[in-house]
């Protein structure tokens, strides 16, 4: 724990990742993995399954510590997990107040669930939601803090592709509400186009290739800039040719 | 009461003439198209309207019809009706009603002892390291001694007296209680405590929204198990030295070959036992109205 204050903080926001390395026994997941994003930025990590991404989320996230190395992350940030991970006891508002304190806690809350379209349904149990929306309120108790960063660890993985394509609707309107950098992790490509301003592709434990994208919201629908950049993500995951 | 039964759906086998016959298909229809008629409505109605009573019932009238016939001996087992008889006739007699305040003032002072002492321990073992090392070996040791072996050693150290029936009960009750307990909060979904920190939550917030509710449905299991094993301490601490309440009240009747009372204890035991398990049922029903198989959704 003494880590966390090791040394002075060089910058004020944003993500700093110097040379990480985390080790598993003799498997090195990380190895000297640079990264850095800036505020307001929203960073794709891409990458086949079990490259190391989830593990270099949880190093920002604070709950993992690095083997060598340096992470720096702002000290207000939140994290949406794979799961929904909704307290089933509770009910949605007390779910999105968690982590919150001070008399306008509810009031915030009721607003943020607004936000994501599930004004009404403070008073419902995690057990009477859909997929989709208990992970809309697990969004809503993420942003709720205000976080400077944003962690989400392939938060739409286990949805539909109908409920996909809507969180990724909302996430782009969330985007405009909320100042604060976001790193999303996934495995999908499509994810990826339609969502960053930045992808960067890991492989053997360390930032492979990373591509800025300046497309319109049409043109990530369809466009020929649109195919040229996922034939390009392929081929740094290793899969040109096959698609 | 939740309806639970399975209605076979109905079915129409239409055989597929078309093909070679082996081909059998089903037709799925609403249950209403159906014809119903009054005499299947009632017929309906009528199949089971006892539920799960009907074996019970059942078995109290055959006793009864056995006992009236002089089938069954008077002494062995009278009928229902001279229990019931026998029971208002305790009570007028002012018998009944002390015995039973004072096996319930037993009952409620070693709960009350053992519950405290099995969740006190209990939580802290669940919530701290220190707590687990200080009580955990103790407590497995003590949970592989049978509660009644402990009853003479009891007797030694303490007499015969009301303290050796307290205690008993209260040690029936708080070794299950502390297990339960300190096994329900342990065993807390380590992904949600995680969130939880994630989100800002202090230690306060973790365990009385995540913690305190995630243990719950264990700490009902363990209430049951604490009820049921103090009215067995009860039992025994009675049935072995007493001179009033109920187990008293058994051994006398078995002393003068008064079946008929010795019967009046054992439901009073059994309706005792009932009220404990709809107590905790009650506060399942309040307290886990989270959880998904309490209600069909």
């Amino acid at each position: 724990m003494s880590s966390t204050m090791a040394t002075k903080p060089r910058r004020q926001t944003g993500v700093v990742v110097e040379q990480v390395v985390r080790q598993f026994g003799d498997r090195v997941v990380l190895d000297h993995l640079d990264l850095t994003i800036a505020d307001e930025e929203l960073v794709i990590l891409l990458g086949p399954s079990g490259c190391g991404k989830s593990t270099l989320l949880r190093l920002l996230a604070g709950l993992d510590r690095p083997d060598g190395g340096r992470v720096e992350v702002p000290a207000r940030r939140a994290i949406v997990f794979q799961a929904d991970r909704l307290l089933p006891w509770q009910r949605v508002l007390r779910n999105v107040t968690l982590g919150l304190h001070g008399a306008d806690a509810e009031q915030r809350a009721r607003d943020v669930l607004a936000e994501v379209g599930l004004a009404g349904r403070e008073k419902a149990w995690p057990k009477e939601l859909s997929g989709g929306e208990a992970q809309r309120v697990s969004l809503a108790r993420a942003l709720v803090s205000e976080p400077e960063l944003v962690l989400l660890d392939e938060p739409f993985a286990a949805l539909d592709a109908i409920t996909r394509l809507r969180m990724h609707d909302l996430v782009r309107a969330l985007r405009t509400k909320h100042q604060a950098a976001m790193l999303l992790v996934t495995h999908d490509v499509d994810e990826a186009i339609a969502l960053a301003d930045r992808i960067v592709v890991m492989s053997n434990g360390r930032i492979g290739t990373s591509h800025e994208v300046h497309l319109t919201a049409a043109d990530r629908e369809a466009s020929v800039a649109r195919e040229e950049l996922r034939a390009r993500l392929l081929e740094d995951l290793g899969l040109a040719g096959q698609h | 009461m939740t309806e639970l039964s399975l209605k076979a759906p109905f079915v129409t086998k239409v055989p597929d003439a078309e093909s070679t016959g082996t081909r059998e298909r089903e037709v799925f229809l609403p249950r209403d198209a159906r014809r119903r008629t009054p005499l299947s409505t009632l017929r309906e109605r009528l199949r089971w309207p006892l539920g799960i009573y009907t074996t019970p019932v059942a078995i109290l009238i055959a006793w009864e019809i056995l006992a009236r016939a002089g089938v069954v001996s008077k002494t062995y087992a009278p009928a229902p009706t001279a229990i019931v008889r026998s029971a208002a006739d305790l009570w007028q007699q002012g018998v009944l009603g002390p015995d039973l305040a004072i096996s319930l003032q037993r009952a409620g002072i070693g709960l009350a002892i053992g519950l405290t002492v099995g969740i006190v321990s209990g939580v802290l073992g669940g919530l701290l390291r220190s707590g687990e090392y200080l009580f955990n070996g103790l407590v497995q040791v003590l949970n592989t001694i049978p509660l009644l072996a402990v009853l003479p050693l009891m007797i030694v150290w303490f007499g015969i007296d009301e303290l050796t029936k307290v205690l008993l009960i209260s040690f029936g009750a708080g070794v299950p209680m502390y297990l339960n307990l300190f096994a329900a909060i342990r065993g807390v979904d380590q992904r949600l405590i995680e969130m939880a920190r994630t989100t800002g939550a202090g230690t306060w917030r973790l365990v009385t929204r995540v913690l305190v509710p995630g243990a719950l449905p264990g700490f009902l299991v363990g209430l049951r198990f604490s009820l049921a094993y103090s009215v067995l301490g009860l039992v025994a601490a009675e049935t072995v030295n007493a001179d009033k309440g109920l187990g008293f009240l058994i051994t006398q009747g078995q002393t003068y070959l008064q079946t008929n009372q010795v019967f009046v204890g054992l439901v009073i035991y059994s309706l005792l036992g009932l009220l404990a398990d709809q107590f905790v049922r009650a506060l399942e029903r309040v307290l886990l109205r989270w959880r998904p198989s309490y209600e069909a959704s």
